[in-house]
């Protein structure tokens, strides 16, 4: 198949030519003409330029909130996007979220405006019981000091869903296929081994999940991408196994979606997953990703490194054994932009092992901002506790290093020592033996050093005197 | 009635349908040319070679302009020091700063193009930080003394004394539209520019010079701007001259738009300053004498860096009565970009100043900050004489203060958190009671002045024109709402129009707060004129007498006995020959300032709040929330209280970013890093305070004759997120039981609310 094929608002699209670089909201603004959705950063972290997906799930459709000014267009194959302007009746009169945004006094400039109102109408037409504060860490406002916004989306939300849109549910299964849609140098295939095999054939091309970093490539570096492989059709990466030993996490499960499957063994880890992005970047974004990209700064990565996940890649079609390997998380990352991963080969799935029973598993994230923001240090720890003796420890960090990398002197420090104050002085000194951070500008050195020994410290306190009250966030 | 009223902000359906026009959805002239800026790579270095061809022979490229090509005068700076070239003449002097621009066919092409130039630099040494430009003692305006009383015998003569250092960070405006000017190309060399400014007139000036044209050539018009805060007052020059430039030169349209990181790299921001205090003090912690310097960085140029270090010093007292003072400013040069406006223009950093003061003194004597303020606020006569010889004479300050602490319950408060921080190990939480007082008034005289244009059509229908500018604060309905007040209309019946030099020239920025004092005045102005002709017609038409004509809602005139529509008298006012069109003029009255001498009244009024914040503080990651901020606030007789409160709910949270995560961030060579929001952190929803009481001062109609008795409120609000400052450091001092004062500079970040814990720990 040789065209992309989506719902604009109730109106069908068919695009047999796309340049692969062009985001969704360039293409809403200079080719529809749609300007009610704006470019206020470019790079997904203002939420001016929101606007809804809505894609077939499990036989419905789910409405996501998503940064379109950092989504490239090729990866709206069997979508609908609904903008700003698709809201208010034929007649003029104001969809119930911009009616309560008029009520409140919620906007001032405005330009902001129509971002939180399709984050507001996202979370109004799933009809999640959402925390306002969370739908809305995507959107930055710098007149109302939000306020009233909140006050619109509290009436908002209070209010059941809106109906199914069975027309547009009805369109977008019309335009679910198996086949490989590949355009201009874009490639969608829609199963494992189509996939495998297009990676496989062209090694360099660039791996597309969410686009929430290959879009900053476009945006603000101005690369152009010749080949694009984009993984988001491709069920088998989207789907979570609840194995025996653990949980099979697809490549391309989005952190929201891995958020939700997380949260019961792993509350802590799902906290630092809500603390990733935005909503908007959570719907977009990948686990598989986070992982393949090998930023140093990815906040699942020490979470899963000191849960003690194993990385699933594969090279090439089929079922056998050999176009399969497996490694621990903490393996794959072998320096600076540098991954254990040979051409033509990709993020299949990642197995996150359950905790052990009595296990304390304690992730926290410290950075300038609470909500969307990248982590200055983010300590991650795994510490099995027996007999009044630390028994076992996994201690990863982010921020820290070069990696995500595991504090071996921490851990080495605390295994076999008594759970007392002591020890955990002693295990604070070894943080300056496992890691040397650097100054840069979202923390000194200095800085995350010390709050890496803190961490430490907090995860003391909170297993000992649990009636101290020890987070501002995520208690 | 149209005022006071709660009317809604006039594009308030447009905005959230998405159908509110910014420049950047205009529908694209045919032939629109895109403008890109190439910029420096380097902080200070000459230019040994720049070559253009590579960019010349990129796809798409029209035109490529350095300064060179400029056909009038290569400088905009807006006091007319000729130190800011629109392009880089052989010397750079700070990363980010203009050498050339391109045109071309789309703007993709244009950026791209942009990055081809071949530039050689001979690096020099720049000169980055405030201590540094104090070494090199280069200033790039005048400084200014403020002086009263003999401060340093006083000093001297104090019973105690302290003396410090305070840092005080910048702030980047973050408007959410960014920089963009459209230009369209005119006869006989006219151009007509469509600029995101607060300042329409000093655009056209500003393209007029570079163009070399005649003011009466160019119009500039503007009806809304996707946020400003300072940050469109001068700093729309640059790319509404360079899309001028290319309309002009090339005969097409051109329309200029920075990416947001060039934006945030190219533009200025808010100054951040070191301040020097030494301060003498009672027993009883009244302040004997006062003397502060205030040494600000600058940037590059000029720019507004004279008024804004002189509204530093303005609000070195905040509410407080200073015996003895001496005040200095230091505006020195620094390379990096060339500081401006930003909401407060100097006043916030002046009142950090004064904050300090009062903190050092309260820590020094035990006592609780409030006490301290509250036993230094101005007074009665002998107390009530400003650093620069004005006399307080609205002083609402005890008042506000008075009855916050009451509202908040900030006693009990103080006690709960006492014990809270008595058993809890890792959070601990901070109060802090802070009052605002900020001067009304342009210190530069002149600008407080006005104008308005009012067209009355044939069907009884208005247009309604001012020199203000729209950028969400509200002034275009505040404005409507004088009209159709003075006509008795409904407001739907008055037509707001985009802001034009065409229509009302000659118009002052719209900023230091003041939009809806000066342009509500001359709009009423405007409608008195029209008013007053047509109460003289009826008066003939009808033979009534004046007294006797009346105009009344909804949309009513009683002539005598008889009562008519509005638009019957204009249609019988139109055939009996009479006028239809008025402009209206204001211009503020008692106001006059010496700059040299150091004495006058450059304020009409003060306008005054106050704010009680709570925060809590993780010891362990410096990490903090705001828990719960209540405010009383002093807006005179409000024109529009949805208007009022969202600045002061929107104001309290800029200020509050500004003095916690926003940090501007260079590195050792002076590249500016933090220019995106992924590196440079506004508040988001989450950090807004938990709990939120914002309420109005009421029965505060202002003393003095302004629109309908209301204040001023565009700036006033943002200082009042000082009290999260200081709730801020009063949970960092619980550590060590404050016996130590924390001298805890901004932004607050985690690091430094760490840094600062770790210190008195030590």
């Amino acid at each position: 198949m040789s065209a992309i094929r989506f719902l604009l608002g109730s109106e069908p699209r068919v695009l047999a030519d796309i340049d692969p670089c062009m985001t969704l909201l360039d293409y809403l603004r200079l080719e529809e003409g749609l300007t009610g959705t704006k470019e206020g950063c470019n790079e997904g972290d203002c939420g001016a330029c929101t606007v809804v997906r809505a894609r077939l799930c499990d036989g419905a459709l789910r409405y996501e909130a998503i940064n379109s000014c950092i989504l490239l267009i090729g990866a709206l194959h069997g979508c609908q996007i609904i903008t700003v302007e698709h809201l208010a009746g034929s007649d003029g009169a104001l969809h119930p979220v911009q009616q309560a945004l008029v009520d409140f006094h919620g906007s001032q400039c405005g330009f902001c405006t129509p971002g939180f109102v399709m984050s507001i109408y996202a979370a109004s037409r799933q009809g999640c019981a959402a925390n306002i504060d969370d739908t809305l860490a995507g959107n930055l406002c710098r007149c109302t000091g939000y306020a009233p916004i909140v006050r619109a989306a509290e009436r908002v939300l209070s209010n059941p869903p809106e109906g199914p849109d069975v027309a547009a549910l009805e369109i977008l299964q019309s335009y679910a296929h198996d086949e490989t849609v590949s355009l201009g140098g874009f490639h969608a295939p829609a199963t494992l081994d189509d996939l495998a095999t297009l990676i496989e054939a062209h090694p360099d091309a660039v791996i597309l999940a969410g686009a929430t970093d290959v879009g900053l490539w476009v945006t603000k570096q101005m690369r152009r991408l010749a080949t694009v492989i984009y993984v988001g059709r491709v069920a088998e990466l989207a789907r979570i196994h609840q194995g025996p030993d653990g949980m099979e996490i697809g490549a391309g499960v989005s952190y929201g979606d891995a958020m939700a499957a997380i949260a019961a063994p792993y509350p802590d880890f799902a906290e630092i997953i809500r603390r990733i992005g935005s909503v908007q970047i959570r719907n977009l974004g990948t686990i598989g990703g986070n992982v393949a990209n090998g930023s140093p700064i990815g906040d699942a990565l020490p979470c899963l490194i000191a849960a003690g996940a194993t990385l699933h890649l594969r090279r090439g079609p089929g079922q056998h054994e050999s176009a399969r390997r497996s490694l621990a998380v903490e393996d794959f990352f072998i320096d600076y932009g540098k991954q254990d991963l040979a051409p033509g080969e990709f993020v299949e799935s990642i197995t996150l092992p359950y905790p052990e029973d009595g296990a304390w598993f304690r992730a926290y994230k410290v950075s300038k901002r609470f909500d969307q923001d990248i982590s200055a240090v983010l300590g991650a720890f795994n510490l099995v506790h027996e007999n009044g003796v630390i028994a076992r420890a996994r201690i990863a960090f982010g921020g820290m290093a070069a990696i995500p990398k595991r504090a071996t002197a921490v851990e080495a420090a605390l295994i076999g020592a008594p759970w007392s104050e002591a020890t955990v002085a002693r295990a604070m000194a070894a943080m300056s033996e496992d890691f040397a951070p650097i100054d840069d500008l979202r923390a000194s050195a200095a800085y995350r050093l010390r709050v890496a020994k803190n961490l430490l410290m907090r995860l003391y306190i909170e297993t000992t005197e649990p009636a101290q009250e020890t987070r501002l966030v995520g208690a | 009635m149209s005022v006071p009223s709660p009317q809604p902000h006039d594009s308030a359906h447009k905005h959230v349908t998405g159908r509110a026009v910014f420049i950047d959805d205009m529908v694209a002239p045919a032939g629109l040319l895109h403008v890109y800026f190439g910029i420096s790579a380097q902080a200070h270095a000459r230019i040994r070679r720049l070559d253009l061809a590579p960019v010349r022979a990129a796809d798409g490229v029209v035109l490529v302009v350095a300064a060179e090509d400029i056909p009038g005068v290569n400088d905009i700076s807006p006091t007319h020091r000729h130190d800011e070239p629109v392009f880089a003449e052989g010397l750079v002097e700070y990363h980010g700063q203009p050498l050339f621009a391109v045109a071309a066919e789309t703007r993709d092409q244009a950026r791209r193009a942009a990055l081809l130039a071949g530039v050689e630099y001979d690096p020099l040494t720049p000169v980055l930080t405030v201590a540094e430009a104090v070494e090199n003692g280069v200033m790039v305006t005048e400084p200014l003394t403020l002086a009263r009383g003999d401060a340093a015998a006083a000093l001297e003569a104090s019973p105690k004394r302290i003396k410090g250092r305070m840092i005080v960070g910048g702030q980047d405006h973050f408007y959410l539209e960014g920089q963009i000017a459209l230009a369209l190309p005119g006869e006989d060399g006219a151009v007509t520019v469509i600029s995101s400014t607060q300042h329409p007139t000093e655009v056209q000036h500003m393209v007029a010079a570079t163009l070399g044209l005649k003011s009466s050539a160019v119009t500039v018009e503007v009806r809304r701007m996707g946020g400003a805060f300072g940050g469109k007052e001068t700093q729309g020059n640059l790319f509404a001259v360079a899309a001028a430039l290319v309309a002009s030169l090339t005969g097409r349209a051109a329309k200029a738009r920075p990416d947001r990181d060039d934006d945030m790299i190219i533009t200025g921001k808010r100054h951040d300053f070191q301040i020097d205090y030494d301060v003498g003090f009672d027993e009883d912690g009244i302040i004997q004498a006062v003397d502060m310097t205030y040494a600000a960085r600058c940037g590059w140029s000029a720019d507004l860096s004279g008024p804004v270090t002189d509204r530093a010093l303005f609000h070195a007292d905040n509410c407080y009565y200073f015996p003895h003072v001496h005040l200095v400013s230091a505006p020195l040069k620094t390379n990096s970009v060339s500081n401006t406006a930003f909401r407060g223009f100097g006043g916030p950093q002046g009142m950090l100043g004064a904050e300090r003061l009062i903190e050092e003194i309260a820590f020094a004597l035990g006592r609780d900050p409030l006490e301290i303020r509250k036993a230094n606020l101005y007074g009665d006569a002998g107390r009530d004489v400003t650093p620069y010889h004005q006399t307080v004479e609205d002083n609402l300050a005890p008042e506000i203060i008075a009855a916050l602490e009451v509202q908040c319950d900030y006693a009990a408060r103080r006690e709960e958190i006492r014990r809270h921080n008595a058993q809890s190990k890792v959070l601990k939480r901070g109060l802090a009671l802070t009052p605002v007082k900020f001067g009304i008034s342009f210190t530069a005289t002149a600008f407080n002045q006005a104008g308005a244009l009012i067209h009355i059509y044939r069907d009884g229908s208005i247009h309604l024109n001012h020199g203000g500018t729209e950028m969400g604060q509200g002034l275009y309905i505040k404005v409507a709402q004088v009209v159709a007040e003075e006509f008795k209309l409904p407001l739907d019946a008055v037509e707001i129009t985009a802001t034009t030099t065409a229509k009302v020239p000659n118009t002052s920025a719209t900023a230091a707060s003041s939009g809806s004092d000066l342009n509500g005045m001359a709009a009423q102005a405007a409608a008195r004129t029209l008013k007053d002709r047509l109460v003289a017609f009826a008066a003939e038409q009808w033979q009534e007498a004046p007294g006797e004509i009346e105009f009344l809602a909804p949309g009513r005139v009683r002539v005598g006995a008889r009562d008519m529509a509005f638009a019957e008298l204009i249609d019988a006012a139109y055939m009996g020959r009479v006028s239809l069109s008025s402009t209206g003029f204001y211009k503020t009255p008692k106001i006059h300032w010496d700059r040299a001498s150091g004495r006058g009244r450059p304020f009409y009024y003060f306008a005054y709040g106050a704010a009680c914040s709570e925060v809590t503080v993780d010891t362990l990651t410096g990490e903090y929330r705001v828990v719960r901020v209540d405010i009383l606030h002093d807006v005179g007789a409000s024109l529009n209280t949805a208007i009022d409160i969202g600045q002061i709910e929107g104001g309290f949270v800029q200020g509050m970013g500004w003095l916690t995560t926003e940090e501007l961030i260079w590195d050792d060579a002076g590249h500016f890093l933090s220019h995106a929001p992924s590196t440079y952190k506004i508040p988001a929803c989450g950090d807004r305070p938990r709990e939120f009481n914002v309420a109005i001062l009421e029965n505060a109609r202002n003393r003095e004759d302004t629109i309908y008795g209301s204040k001023a409120v565009g700036e006033p609000p943002l200082m009042l997120a000082m009290s999260v400052l200081h709730a801020l450091s009063d949970a960092v001092a619980s550590v060590a039981d404050h016996k130590i004062c924390p001298r805890l500079d901004t932004p607050a970040t985690p690091e430094r609310v760490l840094m600062a814990i770790d210190k008195l720990k030590a």
